[in-house]
């Protein structure tokens, strides 16, 4: 299987990433190399396989809804890089 | 006292209670040490005033009864500790200061323990080498230019060079068992479940697991007693009864089923891995254990399996750093241009690599072809252990398939830099809990180590294993201070 330049792009927008035409060559040569490797399970049969989802058997647990953190709101935009009081502040989405 | 920096933990502890040495004593030698040790590169941000602050704070109302008293102790960049700056090697958390504690943390510091600073890694743990840390590679303490392992890689230089006397690290592929066996230094992956998740910089959360790296068996049991709580802020840590390592931590393994696994006789192995491993099953045997020739038939499925799954969840787990919540923030021209650009220049290459393909094993048309796939494999490889669990104690395999390597020399081969996980990934794919032990050393002098594998939530019976054999190999380490003018 190859993974051209085209799919490079479209993953790359997907993962919210900018690619030059350049890094996005390179990363077709890694991500090819990569996937050649990865083809190897293709080698088994796992119809009738269950896929592993979690591996703690356990079951999770309910808990009363209750608030347990008070008045934090500066501790979450302390590391915001741009904020205006109580708010995250981004680049204008509506014209 | 002299040489306070190359006690045991245990000695440190002995010696405190017994008021031989006050923590502002023991942490101040650290503190130096660490200080003339700039070229090793493992610290990432250091601690130090507040550390002595807080020896000195100790010393005036010390409290002997607990299991850390006033001993100073570096932890990986990957663990939030509050108030002081957690990167996970990234410039994309370059700024980051969390206002709340990891649980892990959390529990080293309620027993006394002193944070001294933040130790160098992987970018997101990601690597197997130091290399992909945006704060630069670290040094390997047994030699100059020689990877400390990846990608707990400051962690294990720390330990070996005696610049902390403990320090924990995380694993999701190897990334504790990898370091301790490449710097003869002893580290413990729990089983998954067993140490809180929380505040840690999440990697791909079905598989990192903290654990402890140290000196010797006994430290390893001791920090694993006091990091394993159950803990209710992570939906996935497991509440059982946890055994209290250190002091049931005994030599007698005698008549216990030891197995060796075929399928890890790979072909490339070099002799000196051979011949260590059978060093190591004629260690046991000394010791009372019995060896039995064991099958894990999916071994090689291992690999490709784990660079499905831990990429799709780091993909997902890494999709938070977008320049708006905290971190680095890229200018853009709107807001997803400023996104993309964000993340384009936050990220290093191995990060973005990773991201990409567990997008694209995620993305529609191909989720059932890998991601689904791999689920499916993941539980056959799962069964392989639960199968030979039923015939042995334990399982004892090389920790790595070479002692380790030149800085730079895997950097540009992504697929070979993997190949090293090759021992420890299954285990982290079974949620096992694995303790590498420093076994010997090759023709270059460089350590080697030997993996002892347990059933899940066994961790004593691997502890006491490594603990007997530990014994016998008599390892001692070569460091020849070679990084200090």
């Amino acid at each position: 299987m190859t993974i051209d330049l085209k799919t490079i792009k479209h993953i790359a927008k997907l993962s919210r990433i900018s690619v030059s035409e350049e890094k996005a060559k390179k990363l077709a040569g890694d991500l090819n190399s990569i996937f050649d490797f990865i083809e190897k399970l293709n080698e088994l049969k796992t119809e009738k396989i269950t896929p592993l989802t979690s591996i703690a058997e356990t079951t999770l647990k309910l808990r009363h809804d209750e608030i347990k953190s008070k008045n934090i709101r500066q501790q979450i935009v302390k590391n915001s890089p741009e904020k205006n009081e109580d708010y995250f502040v981004v680049p204008k989405v509506i014209e | 006292m002299s040489d306070i920096t190359k006690q045991t933990l245990s000695d440190l502890i002995k010696n405190i209670k017994a008021k031989k040495l006050s923590s502002e004593e023991v942490t101040k030698d650290f503190i130096q040490r660490s200080e003339k040790s700039n070229k090793l590169n493992a610290y990432i941000t250091e601690d130090f005033s507040n550390a002595l602050q807080k020896a000195k704070m100790f010393d005036q109302k010390p409290n002997f009864n607990l299991k850390l008293p006033g001993i100073p102790i570096a932890v990986k960049d990957l663990f939030c500790t509050k108030d002081v700056m957690t990167t996970a090697g990234s410039k994309i958390l370059n700024n980051f200061i969390p206002t709340y504690e990891s649980t892990v943390t959390q529990n080293i510091w309620n027993e006394g323990g002193i944070l001294l600073g933040k130790l160098n890694c992987d970018e997101f743990a990601m690597g197997s080498s130091n290399e992909t840390s945006y704060f630069g590679n670290v040094q390997n303490p047994i030699n100059e230019n020689l990877v400390p392992g990846g990608s707990s890689g400051g962690s294990a230089s720390a330990v070996c060079a005696q610049l902390t006397p403990i320090t924990i690290g995380t694993d999701t592929g190897g990334s504790i068992r990898q370091p301790a066996s490449f710097t003869g230094t002893v580290g413990l992956k729990p089983t998954y479940g067993s140490c809180s998740r929380y505040g840690i910089v999440a990697f791909a959360s079905s598989l990192d697991q903290a654990g402890p790296m140290a000196q010797n068996v006994k430290d390893c049991a001791l920090l694993q007693e006091i990091i394993s709580t159950h803990d209710t802020k992570d939906s996935t840590s497991i509440d059982f009864k946890r055994s209290q390592y250190s002091q049931d931590l005994n030599k007698n393994i005698k008549g216990k089923k030891i197995g060796i696994p075929k399928e890890y006789r790979v072909d490339s192995m070099p002799k000196e891995i051979e011949d260590l491993w059978q060093k190591g099953i004629d260690y046991v045997k000394d010791c009372g254990a019995e060896i039995i020739n064991i099958s894990l038939p999916h071994t090689k499925y291992a690999l490709p399996t784990y660079y499905i799954v831990a990429p799709a969840e780091a993909s997902s787990n890494l999709a938070r750093y977008d320049g708006v919540k905290y971190g680095f923030r890229a200018k853009g021209e709107n807001l997803i241009d400023m996104y993309e650009k964000t993340r384009s220049e936050g990220f290093g290459a191995e990060v973005q690599r990773r991201i990409m393909i567990g997008t694209y094993v995620l993305s529609s048309g191909y989720y059932d072809a890998y991601y689904l796939k791999a689920q499916k494999v993941r539980k056959l490889i799962k069964n392989d252990f639960d199968e030979a669990y039923k015939k042995v104690d334990a399982i004892l395999t090389p920790s790595t398939p070479s002692s380790a390597f030149k800085i730079g020399e895997k950097k540009d081969d992504p697929v070979s830099m993997y190949l090293n996980d090759i021992f420890t990934v299954p285990v982290n794919l079974a949620g096992l809990p694995g303790i590498s032990i420093p076994a010997g050393h090759d023709s270059k002098g460089y350590p080697l180590g030997l993996q002892i594998i347990g059933k899940a939530f066994d961790e004593q019976n691997i502890l006491n294993i490594a603990y007997a054999m530990e014994d016998k190999i008599n390892f001692k380490n070569k460091i020849s201070d070679w990084w200090i003018k």
